[in-house]
Parts: C-alpha cells; sequence; structure tokens
C-alpha cells in the first residue's frame, strides 16, 4: 500500500514528537523541543500564506502577540479561563487579520510586505505603551492554564516541561493535519491557483481578493494560538512576542525549511530554534551565524532546506 | 509659534536622514529591483568607522572618507556574494537574503568593532543658532545640505552623464540594455557602491547628533524604506520628499500628539498612502504584463 503524502508527513511528525525524548538527557531537552513546537505552528500557519498563496506577511508577529496578550489580560480583567483566553485571542486575531487584510492584501510583493510590517509594528509599539493595561517593555504575569492538574488527578504525572513538550507538540500535530488537509481541498487548490497566476485564476472564476483573505486569517489564528502557547507555557510575556526580529524570524523559518512544505517549515523552526542554543557557548557569533545561514539557504538552496534535499535524493535515485 | 518651527526643524532634520536612506534604496532598486533591507546598516557603518578610525587618531575629514570608501566596498561585496548568486529569485527570497545580510553585518560590527555607543565631534562646534524663536545645531545644516547635495548630484549624473542613463537603461530592461552594449555588471556594481557611499555618508553627518552604535542600521531601514515608498519606490524625487515628509510628521507627532506614538504615526500614514495611491506620491502607476 502506497501512502499518501499528508499520511506519511503526519507519521513521520507524530513519531519523531513521540520517539525523541527517549534521547533526552535532560528536562532541558523537553524545554527546547516545545518551543521547537511553539514556533513550528506559526510557521505550519505561514506555510498557508506563503507556500500555498504566494503572499508575503512581515507583520506576523502582530498576531502572536494578540494572541499571548489575551492569555495575559483575559484572566485578569474579564475573569476568564486561559484556555478561553486563547480562543478569544484567536477569535480577535481573525477578526483583525480581516479586517487589516481585506485592504493591505491588493498591495503586492514589497508593498505588502512594508504594509503587514507597519501593522506588526503597531501592534508591538500598542504593547510597549499601554504600561499600564501591558506591563510596558517589562512584561507581564501569565497565570497557570490548569491542565497539568486535571492530569494529574486522573494519574498521568508530567513534570511541567514534558507536559508542554506533550502537549505543544499535539497542538503542532493537530495544525499540521489541519494544513495538509487544507492543501487538497478546494481552498487549497485555489490559492494554490492564485499562486500560480492571480490572473489565470481569476478567469476561471476564482475569488483571488476573498481566498488570500482566507490564507491570511487562517495564518493569523496559527500565529495566534502559537503565541497564546508561548506565554502559558513561559507564564510571562513581553512585547518582544510581537516584535519586527520575531516577524522576520517566523518567515525565516518557514522559507529556510521550504515554504511549500508542512514538514520542511517545521524542520525550519527545529534548525532556527536549536541554533541559538547550540550556540550558546559562541554567543558572540550567534547572529554572524543566523545571517549567513539565512543568506546560504536562500542562494543554494531556493526552494528551502527539505524540497531541496529531497529532490537531490529523488534526483540520485532516478 | 516657535514651537512650530522648532519641531519643523528638527523634523526636517531626521527626515534628512531619512531621505539619505531612501535615496540609497532607490538606486538599489532601479538597477536592480532588489529592496535592500541592509541600506541601514551601511548608515551605522559609515558612523562606526569614521568612530574607530578617528580614535585610531586620524583627522576626522579623512576618517570619514575611509569610511565611506570602506562601506562602499561592503556594498559591493554584497551584491556578488549575496544578491547576484541570488538573481531571478523570488521576492520573499531576496527579503531574506538582504534581512540576513543585515543581521550579518550587525554580528560583524559588534565583533570587530564594540556593543558601545559612540559619538566624534560635530563638524562645526554645538553652538546652536538661533532662528525665529527655534534653534537648530549646526551639524543640522550639514545633514540638510548633505541630503540636498546627494539629491542634486545624483539627478545631474541620472540625467546628464553617460554612464547615469546607463543605469536607467538597465533598471528599464537588463536584456535591451545589454544588446545595446552596456556593461550591466558594471552598473550593477556601480549602483551598489553609490548607494552604500550614500549610506555611509548619511552615518558620518548624523552621528554627532544621534550617536551611533552596531544596532542603529534596522530602524532607519525601516524608516528610509518606509519614506521610498511614501515617495513612490524608484523615484529620486520621490525619496527626497517622501524622507522630508515623514520626518516632519515624527516630530509634529512627538510634539502635539505623543512621542511614544511617533513611529506610529508614521507607519498609519504610509498604510493610509499605499491605500489611496499604491504608487506612492510620484510613482507612475505600472501594469502588469499578462
Amino acid at each position: 500500500m502506497r501512502l499518501s503524502s499528508k499520511v506519511t508527513t503526519l507519521l513521520i511528525l507524530a513519531a519523531v514528537i513521540a520517539i525523541a525524548p527517549v534521547f533526552f538527557p535532560s528536562s532541558y531537552y523537553f524545554r527546547v523541543g516545545s518551543l521547537i513546537f511553539v514556533n513550528g505552528l506559526a510557521v505550519a500557519g505561514l506555510v498557508i500564506l506563503i507556500g500555498y498563496a504566494g503572499q508575503i506577511s512581515l507583520g506576523h508577529a502582530g498576531f502572536a502577540g494578540i494572541g499571548a496578550y489575551a492569555c495575559a489580560l483575559a484572566p485578569v480583567h474579564l475573569g476568564l479561563h486561559p484556555a478561553l483566553a486563547a480562543l478569544l485571542g484567536a477569535l480577535l486575531s481573525a477578526a483583525i487579520a480581516y479586517l487589516v487584510g481585506r485592504p493591505i492584501l491588493r498591495l503586492k510583493g514589497y508593498y505588502l510586505a512594508v504594509a503587514s510590517l507597519g501593522f506588526g509594528i503597531l501592534v508591538s509599539m500598542v504593547l510597549s505603551n499601554e504600561a499600564q493595561l501591558t506591563g510596558g517593555p517589562d512584561g507581564m504575569a501569565v497565570p497557570e492554564l490548569g491542565l497539568r492538574a486535571v492530569l494529574k488527578a486522573i494519574g498521568i504525572d508530567l513534570s511541567n516541561t514534558e507536559f508542554w513538550y506533550a502537549f505543544s507538540g499535539l497542538v503542532l500535530v493537530l495544525g499540521a493535519w489541519l494544513a495538509l488537509n487544507l492543501y487538497h481541498s478546494p481552498t487549497g487548490r485555489a490559492l494554490r491557483a492564485l499562486h500560480g497566476s492571480e490572473v489565470a485564476a481569476r478567469t476561471v472564476g476564482v475569488d483571488v481578493a476573498h481566498y488570500k483573505l482566507v490564507a491570511f486569517v487562517i495564518s493569523a489564528v496559527y500565529a495566534s494560538v502559537s503565541g497564546s502557547l508561548l506565554a502559558l507555557q513561559n507564564k510571562f510575556i513581553t512585547p518582544d512576542v510581537a516584535g519586527f526580529m520575531h516577524s522576520i524570524e517566523m518567515v525565516t523559518m518557514t522559507v529556510l525549511g521550504g515554504a511549500g512544505s508542512v514538514l520542511g517549515a517545521i524542520l525550519g523552526a527545529a534548525i532556527l530554534t536549536t541554533l541559538p542554543q547550540v550556540l550558546t557557548i559562541f554567543q558572540e557569533y550567534e547572529q554572524l551565524m543566523l545571517g549567513l545561514v539565512m543568506m546560504l539557504v536562500m542562494i543554494f538552496m531556493r526552494e528551502g532546506l527539505l524540497p531541496s534535499i529531497a529532490r537531490r535524493i529523488r534526483g540520485r535515485a532516478e | 509659534m516657535p514651537e512650530l518651527l522648532q519641531f519643523l526643524l528638527s523634523g526636517i532634520t531626521v527626515g534628512a536622514v531619512y531621505a539619505l536612506v531612501a535615496l540609497g534604496f532607490t538606486i538599489i532598486y532601479n538597477a536592480s529591483d532588489v529592496v535592500n533591507f541592509a541600506q541601514g546598516e551601511f548608515v551605522m557603518l559609515g558612523g562606526m568607522i569614521t568612530f574607530f578610525a578617528h580614535a585610531a587618531g586620524l583627522p576626522l575629514p579623512l576618517a570619514a572618507l575611509i569610511a565611506i570608501i570602506v562601506t562602499a566596498a561592503i556594498g559591493v561585496a554584497l551584491n556578488k556574494l549575496a544578491i547576484e548568486p541570488a538573481r531571478g529569485a523570488p521576492v520573499v527570497s531576496l527579503i531574506i537574503i538582504t534581512i540576513g545580510a543585515s543581521i550579518f553585518i550587525r554580528g560583524a560590527t559588534q565583533l570587530v568593532f564594540d556593543k558601545q555607543i559612540h559619538r566624534f565631534p560635530a563638524f562645526s562646534g554645538d553652538q546652536p543658532i538661533l532662528i525665529g524663536g527655534a534653534t537648530i545645531l549646526p551639524q543640522s545644516l550639514w545633514v540638510i545640505a548633505g541630503a540636498l547635495a546627494v539629491f542634486v548630484c545624483l539627478w545631474l549624473f541620472f540625467t546628464r552623464t553617460l554612464i547615469g542613463r546607463a543605469v536607467l537603461a538597465t533598471a528599464n530592461n537588463r536584456v535591451a540594455a545589454q544588446l545595446v552594449g552596456i556593461n550591466t555588471n558594471y552598473v550593477m556594481t556601480l549602483s551598489f557602491a553609490m548607494s552604500a557611499a550614500i549610506g555611509a555618508l548619511a552615518g558620518v553627518l548624523v552621528t554627532p547628533i544621534t550617536l551611533t552604535s552596531y544596532d542603529v542600521g534596522l530602524a532607519l531601514a525601516l524608516k528610509g524604506f518606509a519614506a521610498a515608498m511614501l515617495g513612490g519606490m524608484g523615484n529620486p524625487k520621490g525619496a527626497l520628499v517622501g524622507g522630508l515628509l515623514l520626518g516632519v510628521l515624527e516630530a509634529m507627532t512627538a510634539g502635539y500628539v505623543s512621542s511614544q506614538y511617533k513611529d506610529a504615526a508614521a507607519f498609519i500614514v504610509i498604510l493610509a498612502v499605499l491605500f489611496a495611491m499604491p504608487q506612492g506620491l510620484f510613482g507612475r502607476k505600472s501594469t502588469d504584463r499578462v
């Protein structure tokens, strides 16, 4: 039996997440792992926007910021449970993405890049300037999710890092599954069509503006949930989560691994998340190395790491 | 009234720096269709190299000259090593390459020099000049004069010299330019050298006022980019006017609304301009070939 690429991807992802802990020498690795999954989720969303629909956003950290601060603010001010607060953040992100996306998605290329960048910077500016609400640049505390206590009560006792590894891993697999399903759906086909040529897509009856907006809103929800998970996991949040550099990191992870492939993009997230951890010994060289990796991959492997490697292996086999 | 004049003067000073960065963007964008996010790093390099050359005992003008030449060489290297090999890559890849270059240059500067904030003396002293109740630093006049001089030189270069026209021809159609005998590789090298040199000049002029350190480049690149877009990408006149407008706008917002949100005002106006006239103030309408 030949497995579809969707099932293969999900199996590889789930297997790696489940088996990797066997090789973890300390709880620190669970922490790095869960950071990879959180970033991987945001990146899976960007695959829909960049890889499927061929649009760019340099402001998606703004949505991560909305998701993160929803988890910090809603429990305190609205008395919501943190899980509901994350949901509220996702809804808010979707609504804002809808309102912002309508006008800016008319733009293309660099113009779209700068418009989305402007949006992201506005969000991070509000978060750092409204100090009486958000604690300003010093950040603010985020309440406990409480799911770990529930699991303990029914007999599953996990350490904090283990719990977050498992939980964000689960959310990532779910997110990847949804993104892969979308690829083969009519919406996914419409997105790929308009990626190839907007004019051609319009000619065959694809509502280009509508589908671009759909991709933008979905990817915003992914970024928002990723921000919520990060906030709940760290129990603390600063406006950096919405900052320009975070937006750049997200896009770089996506394109580095391969924007056209969910698995590739998650690999990109894994590499860029671990790189600074590995380089802590050479902390001075961190920026130098990051910049170099970004340039080299984009010059020599234009489709991103995974698709380029896959092609090379396939080429050799034939 | 003196208050308004004061905001206007400081706005024009900052705006002149944005205009210089935007002019640098424009040259590279015209020649290669690449928006160079590392443009701000040229400004940073101009300031940092001048400081360290000056600190090593060189007279200020010589230090500034060395800074401009070294930065121009780095600009050429950027083109040869990173932009040229990626010719024809999608916009997303080019954005990541130039942002990667910007992070790389920042990391290298921090290693070669340091992470401190630096300043060298102003060219004509620090005694403020009084104009109608407002004050302006002599160095601000240097910055404004620098931006205007660069603009005039560029205008003459593009309209009155053969090589300037060759740059425009390359921008218009690379293959056609090659066919009429233009050495397009030379044009690209020249464009990156000029753009980097203009960025470095901006760094040299503004460092006595705003100080410099290894990480000032990114913010400048974003503002310069916004200014170029406000005026219309690829248009030198747009870059100058866009830069000055942005600077004045920021100063007015800081003065009359809120200094915390001065950057926000800039981006809100840019979003508004992009919606109302996506080609910027001076850009030409473009139609896609199908």
